[in-house]
């Protein structure tokens, strides 16, 4: 059980941008936590959240693997995506098409980030519209590399940029 | 223009700066692979709950029927 949790770094954004970056992660930690309030510029309207498309060190190379279970109320579903050049979560974010003012937020937690195996992560989050319908996702991801993990970068998967007002934060945790 | 932001965990420094053509593209390739994920996803649903629906007809049961067998 973590004993600590220690932010590292965060970021509210002042304008749109495309990509998120932390940069320079340091290696005194076991393991990461982002915690994410985000909103796209996707014009999507039928309710469908935003997707948090991560990679590390930034790294395109296709050895990122993931399983997505979402579900709305109504409909649930299990996606699996494998030797992909990215890590999409599905449903953790919103677009702009969705109520005015809503954030989608979603929590990130990557153990043993410094180890010299492949780095599974995890997320869930929730698509918040404010409207009938809302979704809710899991992620179980996967990372097949071998070296520390010493940053991450974060860009919607339908939008083409973060809106004003998103926050990125990233926590370090030990275990002793 | 489409702005990336880097932020140097160690420095605390932030830096804001255009995307690369490379970056562009790796996004782009996001967002088409993103948008084919969600369709296989969507007609999927539509196809279990059409399938469930025959089926529901078929043995001549309603949905909630079919929960008390089942149960």
């Amino acid at each position: 059980m973590a004993n600590t949790y220690t932010l590292i770094s965060s970021n509210v954004l002042s304008a749109s941008a495309t990509s998120i970056t932390f940069s320079a992660i340091p290696s005194t930690y076991t393991d990461l936590v982002l915690r994410i309030s985000a909103r796209s510029d996707s014009t999507f309207s039928s309710g469908i959240p935003e997707s948090l498309v991560v990679t590390f060190n930034g790294s395109g190379a296709s050895n990122y693997s993931k399983t997505t279970l979402y579900g709305n109320g109504a409909n649930a579903l299990s996606v699996r995506d494998t030797a992909t050049a990215n890590a999409i979560l599905s449903f953790n974010a919103v677009g702009n098409g969705v109520t005015a003012n809503t954030f989608g937020n979603a929590e990130i937690y990557v153990p043993s980030y410094l180890s010299s195996t492949s780095k599974p992560f995890s997320s869930f989050g929730t698509g918040e519209n404010n409207a009938t319908t809302a979704y809710i996702a899991a992620n179980a991801a996967l990372w097949n590399n071998t070296v520390a993990i010493t940053s991450t970068t974060i860009i919607p998967g339908n939008g083409s940029n973060w809106l004003s007002s998103s926050s990125f934060y990233l926590y370090g945790i030990k275990n002793s | 223009m489409t702005m990336a932001i880097e932020i140097n965990c160690t420095t605390g420094e932030t830096i804001e700066r255009p995307l690369t053509a490379e970056e562009i593209a790796a996004n782009e390739a996001a967002a088409v692979e993103q948008a084919t994920r969600t369709h296989e996803a969507e007609v999927k649903a539509a196809a279990d709950a059409e399938a469930k629906a025959a089926l529901l007809t078929k043995l001549g049961i309603t949905a909630d029927e079919a929960k008390l067998l089942l149960a």
